[in-house]
């Protein structure tokens, strides 16, 4: 019995390992709810204002946001702009060839960017951006070492530079921010978590709905278990 | 020397309440499990957004002419009559199986003779009420083929069923009903709209 | 009523071994009375298979196995189907538990010396299962054709190309193209929907069989046939299979439906173990993961694969790592045959066996961690001492098992 209870350890640490992240930089929680529809979206908004110029959600559609609490009319208002129609796909107006030629790489699809990066990534990521003119887009990334992706959120947080300094032998690299944007640092670290909200939303969009018919399944699981018990128990009356 | 298990409580009351309550518990069970992979066959999302409803501008349909759109992958005819042709159809009821659209084939506004909104302008599901071919459009009057009494209509080649030109079927014939008229209405004078009976409900 | 019923019972009896085929199976099947814990495994894999099947043929009516479009489709599956996160996160959640009931299933039969005679054939089929099972996990998760799709399916298929003389024409025959591609893809998928799962469901029904003709073992590891009742031919030891392992199996079903929706609906990638985040990137044929591992009930072999690091006779390490990963699992089928011991059972057997199999558990689930960590030189060496120990379990058993001190085996089950 010894192996059985090793084996189930080993299957409760299981879920409790994460994305792993690169060396030398640490993550910062995502402070995300995906149950709060006003954040989620705020976050829609801000995706299909400034993500979908370059990048598609190729796989999601607007009228899914009913999940979110965006009937179809709200949808049309709030984040349909290219005169398609609700039940469309969420691409993107940019022209394929173009992008490989603006960016060096096409930038990928975000319908499922939240379950490759993690939240976590992604939310350190998009405030990780400083001015860095040794590179083509003018910006580099502290997290993703020379990102293809330009600063878009830059009016927003402002410009940050790289600071490098040396305790004790290490280079420790940090963020500073030398020109403010429209916002503060705690305004746009909640803009950055409602849309890092809004991408995990998009990776998944049953995930609500998920969780919640798994509940009434596993409460009738139980009330099966006491009884095929009960009547395990009532037959093996029989063995002696 | 006597076996491990002796049958002598075989189905007792408690037995026999739980053997009935676990089998109806597991056939809950199953309906449960068996309804999400039913529901997974109608259409997705994809066929529903593919299905929606199809805005057509009607401003250069000119009397007499025939223009044919898709609406959920199946033909929808859109019909400007003329005077003459509408003058038919009083005609030949006589002949026709339903000629008030009595059978729930049309929606309520287009429960009349014309079978339709606009009397002159038709909107139908262009596919024959038989087995699904779709008919032809023949505005000639008493061709060779059809005969003389044969006013304009709906012609379908594949088992020879007869539609007048409100898509009411001729009496006696394969076809059992009247054509189909789908859901549509008037975004303005000219704009139709193909599917439903506003934007909203779209 | 019941005379109706009956008077169809005849009917079909006169032209089918109905009730014949119940009673030999089921109402008249003896299983000892004293099966434990272990004993669900069984049941469940099969409960598994048939989930599989099921979530499986309804995958297949909208999925595409294209290199264009089976990404795609997943996501089609998973968003604009009714309910298709479901089927797919039911199938997926399936292929791991698939293994952690099997896996389970085989140490059963390592704990109390199912394999060996009369069982040697039945050991035999359920090895064939194990193989067929590991083909189809493998095909399968090619095709959702994402990063790790891509990059597992060309680490294995590379394997073959480590073959003296016929690997390179194998790597071929495998692949179809000169490279993984639409081609490979076109023809997994068929292994995965046709070939593989008819092979699977003759070898589980022939498993039965020869299950049912040579009796259930027990915990005990002694044969309840040796022991019948005179007069009724029955084991004294035995139970109709129909109604009470019945009952009884269907706790362990729930039970496991239990632990099967949890994941299902609360933790469906389960960490990144049964769905790897890098498998959310498409294909991308130009670049690889930083880090690749398989899927954790392929990460045992696969470490011994990388712990090979040195040329030895005249094989190279790359061969002799596909050497060993491929013993690592064949080795499986020569237990009745290694096990020399007096007794079957782990209760009679004596500390050496006891401490042998401890450290084959360890060094499985110590080089299964090994396999999904990025290889680093400490990790290497401590995947090359586990496979040693792997490897010497078994290797080591026609002695151990012999000089072993046992304990004399009871004439009745203990309760």
């Amino acid at each position: 019995m010894m192996k059985l209870r090793t084996f189930l350890f080993i299957l409760c640490m299981a879920p409790l390992s994460v994305f792993s992240a690169p060396a030398g930089m640490e993550l910062d929680e995502a402070p995300i709810d995906t149950t709060d529809n006003a954040s989620l979206q705020r976050g829609a908004e801000s995706f299909v204002n400034y993500c979908l110029t370059c990048h598609a959600a190729s796989y999601m559609r607007y009228n899914r946001h009913r999940d979110i609490g965006l009937n179809e009319p709200a949808v049309l208002e709030r984040l349909v702009y290219t005169g398609q129609k609700a039940g469309d796909l969420m691409l993107t107006a940019m022209d394929k060839k173009e992008g490989e030629e603006w960016f060096g790489v096409l930038p990928p699809d975000l319908s499922v960017i939240a379950r490759s990066r993690g939240a976590d990534w992604l939310y350190t990521y998009l405030r990780a951006f400083y001015r860095d003119s040794t590179t083509v887009p003018g910006w580099n990334n502290l997290l993703f070492d020379r990102a293809a992706m330009p600063h878009v959120l830059y009016e927003l947080q402002g410009e940050q530079k790289l600071v490098v300094e040396t305790v004790g032998g290490e280079e420790i690299e940090s963020l500073e921010l030398v020109k403010p944007g429209k916002m503060t640092v705690s305004e746009y670290d909640h803009y950055v978590a409602d849309l890092v909200n809004y991408l995990v939303y998009l990776g998944e969009p049953h995930a609500n709905e998920r969780k919640r018919i798994g509940i009434y399944v596993l409460l009738f699981l139980f009330g099966m278990l006491a009884l095929t018990i009960a009547l395990k128990r009532e037959y093996w009356r029989d063995i002696h | 020397m006597a076996d491990s298990f002796s049958i002598e409580n075989e189905m007792n009351g408690r037995r026999r309440f739980l053997v009935a309550a676990t089998s109806v518990a597991g056939g809950i069970a199953g309906v449960g499990i068996a309804t999400p992979f039913m529901l997974s066959m109608m259409p997705s999302e994809r066929a529903k957004a593919a299905g929606a409803p199809v805005e057509v501008d009607i401003e250069k349909l000119e009397p007499g002419m025939l223009l044919m759109v898709e609406w959920r992958g199946r033909v929808v005819w859109i019909l400007n009559r003329t005077q003459e042709m509408l003058a038919t159809l009083e005609a030949l009821e006589d002949q026709l199986a339903d000629p008030n659209s009595e059978k729930d084939q049309q929606p309520d506004y287009a429960r009349n003779r014309t079978r339709s909104i606009k009397p002159e302008i038709l909107v139908a599901v262009g596919l024959c009420t038989h087995l699904g071919c779709s008919p032809v459009f023949r505005k000639d009057i008493a061709p060779e083929d059809l005969g003389p009494d044969w006013l304009g209509g709906f012609f379908c080649p594949c088992h020879g069923s007869k539609f007048d030109l409100a898509g009411r079927v001729y009496s006696n014939l394969p076809a059992p009903t009247n054509m189909v008229v789908p859901p549509h209405t008037y975004l303005t004078d000219t704009r139709l709209l193909v599917g439903a009976e506003s934007k909203e409900s779209a | 009523m019941s005379k109706g019923l009956n008077a169809l019972k005849d009917w079909i009896d006169a032209r089918f071994p109905m009730t014949s085929n119940w009673e030999a199976h089921l109402s008249k099947y003896y299983a000892p009375k004293n099966f434990n814990f272990w004993y669900y495994f069984g049941s469940l894999a099969l409960l598994v298979l048939v989930n599989q099947i099921l979530t499986g043929i309804f995958l297949t009516m909208n999925y595409k196995p294209d290199a264009d479009l089976a990404f795609a489709s997943v996501e089609y599956i998973m968003r604009d189907v009714n309910y298709g996160w479901l089927i797919r996160y039911m199938h997926s959640t399936g292929a791991s538990m698939f293994f952690v009931v099997v896996y389970l299933h085989m140490f059963r039969g390592m704990l109390y010396g199912s394999y060996r005679k009369p069982r040697e054939l039945l050991w035999l089929i359920g090895m064939g299962i194990f193989f067929v099972l590991m083909s189809l996990a493998f095909t399968g998760y090619i095709l959702p054709w994402g990063q790790m799709s891509y990059w597992g399916a060309q680490v294995i298929v590379s394997m073959f190309g480590a073959i003296p003389v016929v690997g390179d024409t194998l790597t071929l025959v495998l692949l179809g193209d000169f490279n993984l591609s639409d081609a490979t893809l076109n023809r997994f998928f068929a292994y995965h929907v046709v070939t593989l799962p008819l092979m699977m469901i003759v070898l589980v029904f022939v498993h039965i069989l020869a299950l049912h003709e040579v009796g259930s073992n027990n915990p005990d590891g002694i044969e309840i046939k040796a022991n019948k009742n005179p007069e009724t031919k029955i084991p004294v030891d035995g139970i109709p299979f129909h109604p009470y392992y019945s009952v009884k199996d269907i706790v362990g079903v729930i039970a496991f439906l239990i632990v099967f929706c949890t994941i299902v609906f609360f933790a469906p990638e389960f960490g990144g173990y049964f769905l790897e985040h890098n498998n959310f990137i498409p294909a991308n044929t130009l670049q690889t993961p930083d880090h690749i591992a398989p899927v954790w009930y392929f990460t045992p072999y696969y470490s011994m694969l990388r712990a090979v690091t040195v040329n030895f006779l005249w094989i190279d390490a790359k061969l002799w790592g596909v050497i060993l990963m491929a013993a690592a699992v064949v080795i499986f089928a020569f237990l009745p045959w290694l096990d020399r011991s007096p007794v079957k059972s782990i209760r009679y057997k004596g500390p050496i066996f006891k401490f042998a199999l401890t450290m084959f558990v360890i060094s499985f689930f110590v080089l299964g961690f090994l396999g999904m960590e990025a290889p680093t030189p400490l990790y290497t060496l401590i995947a090359q001492i586990f496979t040693v120990v792997y490897f010497a379990f078994f290797l080591l058993m026609p002695w151990y098992s012999k000089i072993d001190k046992t304990k004399p085996e009871p004439k009745r089950v203990s309760k």
